[in-house]
């Protein structure tokens, strides 16, 4: 009786430990995204969308030229690590399961998976800023691709992996050839998963400064050149922040708030089409 | 089993496989040890035994599915038209078109119905929108399928019943015109009802197409084989014309398995 009433005594030691943890965890996030909420509300106006970033010192203005350079920014990102990903994924699931480069592309992707952005961006800085064309929308969409496609490459490939081998043994059974048994075959059947995967690789490089810093830098007038300096959220936010100006500070928290909305959006969706599709 | 010398591997009728001295090896562990034997050209040929005996092996060799597992290789003769199928030269997709095989467990495409079959015909045929539908139909039907399907072509393979997707998957096999189908525990996942009905399709298709199946129910190689096999550990303990078998086996070893001392 005596050890029972012990062990019991240690169960709710630890139920209430854990839910401690989880009470810390998540009133962070509540707070974060209360102060998001308090401070970048009032900012979400028809202007907000509408206007371009205000010089220093003028009234009012909006985040146009940075809302549309951060979805043309992370839309060219997207579109290159998607197809650059998947393909990488296929070969590392269904190719190269036991040779050599199939292992030293599994370990870099893993690295790259960590690897600090800023680190990133400085590679981009130096190989496509600082020698050539200067400051461009199309750097920083190479440096988030290069944040994506490791995220892509590893969904794609562990998603492969829980393809029940008899599915890939029945399409290569009436002779299919590799590459249709891997793209009409094993690829379909776990098509949520994947999408899920290209989702979250937007939701990841969606918020990311530090390589943006280095590449697309800013811009604070529209344009829709991506071979020129580019307006983007996270950047500004990072400038409108520190600022002084009171309109700019209220931009920048309303930039922030806009941003955790559309991961949120983004992580959400992910999750309906995971959960109906599988 | 010393007996495996003096029983007989060679068929009477036509054969369209024939498997000389095959061994199989799993890395070092040897799965099949010399095993030959015939497979008669429009019968069933059943492969019995108790599991890891190696009847699965040996129907995997015959499709080259060992093919996509390296360490896995197989070793003597199994000729199909007139070549030895497991030479490196022989284009294993080729074989595998020649050479169908269905599963254990239902294994539909993840798309629809229709594509299901069409997928494995547009490998190998060019063919038009009609002639594509037609080969569709008749593959269905085939596998005692149309009926039940004719209306819902366009929805998932998935959401079919499970002997219904056996079905799909036999059209998909047949659907190609193969010479042999390869049949794995077809029923062993189906209900009675849904077995009876692929048992029956297997009799039907036999006068078209050469099969092989692998089962764990005695009761069924006796109700639907011509000839059956008798394995265990990876030797070929005897061979012969079902009914024979199945009457007066002549290795005890048969015997004891078939009357169920064992196994």
């Amino acid at each position: 009786m005596e050890h029972y009433r012990r062990r019991m005594l240690i169960n709710r030691l630890g139920i209430g430990l854990s839910m401690l943890a989880m009470a810390f965890g998540l009133a962070a996030l509540m707070w974060i995204l209360w102060t998001l909420f308090s401070k970048g509300f009032a900012a979400l106006s028809w202007d907000f969308f509408t206007q371009d970033t205000p010089a220093p010192g003028s009234e009012g203005g909006g985040l146009r030229n940075a809302i549309v350079g951060s979805v043309m920014i992370v839309g060219f990102a997207t579109l290159v690590s998607t197809p650059i990903g998947i393909l990488a994924g296929i070969y590392l699931a269904e190719y190269g399961d036991t040779s050599k480069f199939a292992a030293t592309t599994r370990f870099v992707t893993d690295i790259m998976l960590s690897a600090p952005s800023i680190v990133v961006g400085l590679f981009v800085y130096a190989l496509m800023v600082a020698t050539v064309g200067g400051f461009s929308g199309w750097a920083g969409s190479v440096a988030l691709s290069l944040i994506a496609i490791p995220v892509v490459v590893r969904t794609t490939e562990n998603m492969l992996r829980l393809v029940p081998s008899s599915l890939r043994e029945a399409a290569f059974a009436i002779g299919a050839p590799r590459w249709q048994v891997s793209l009409k075959v094993t690829l379909r059947s776990v098509k949520a998963g994947v999408v899920t995967g290209v989702l979250l690789a937007i939701a990841r490089v969606t918020g990311e400064t530090a390589p943006l810093l280095f590449t697309a830098l800013n811009n604070q007038f529209f344009s829709a050149d991506m071979s020129e300096p580019m307006g983007n959220l996270p950047v500004v936010i990072f400038q409108f922040a520190m600022s002084p100006y009171d309109n700019w500070i209220e931009l920048a928290w309303g930039g922030a708030l806009l941003i955790a909305l559309l991961v949120l959006a983004i992580n959400i969706g992910a999750r309906v089409l995971f959960r109906h599709k599988t | 089993m010393s007996e495996t010398c003096d029983h007989m591997v060679q068929i009477s009728e036509q054969a369209i496989l024939q498997v000389r001295e095959l061994d199989f090896y799993y890395g070092d562990f040897k799965g099949l040890k010399a095993v030959s034997l015939d497979v008669a050209r429009n019968r069933v040929t059943a492969f019995i035994g108790p599991s890891g005996c190696g009847k699965s092996t040996l129907l995997r060799a015959f499709n080259r599915m060992y093919d996509l597992y390296p360490g896995q290789r197989a070793e003597g003769q199994i000729v199909f038209n007139g070549k030895n199928l497991l030479d490196r030269k022989q284009d294993v997709n080729l074989v595998r078109a020649k050479i169908g095989m269905v599963f254990q467990k239902p294994t539909p495409f993840p798309m629809t119905i229709y594509e299901n079959i069409a997928f494995g015909v547009r490998l190998y045929e060019k063919f038009s929108k009609s002639e594509l539908d037609e080969r569709v139909e008749w593959a269905l039907n085939k596998a005692a399928l149309w009926d039940e399907v004719k209306d819902k072509l366009q929805q998932s393979g998935l959401s079919l019943s499970g002997g219904q997707q056996q079905r799909l998957c036999i059209a998909r096999a047949v659907a190609v015109k193969p010479q042999i189908v390869l049949l794995d525990e077809p029923t062993s996942a189906l209900d009675p009802l849904s077995t009876a009905k692929v048992e029956e399709l297997i009799n039907e298709l036999k006068s078209e197409y050469s099969i092989a199946i692998v089962t764990h129910n005695m009761q069924q190689a006796g109700r639907i084989s011509d000839y059956t096999a008798f394995m265990y550990l990876g030797e070929l303990v005897e061979f012969g014309r079902t009914e024979e078998l199945f009457v007066k086996p002549k290795v005890k070893h048969t015997e004891d398995y078939i009357t169920g001392r064992f196994g």
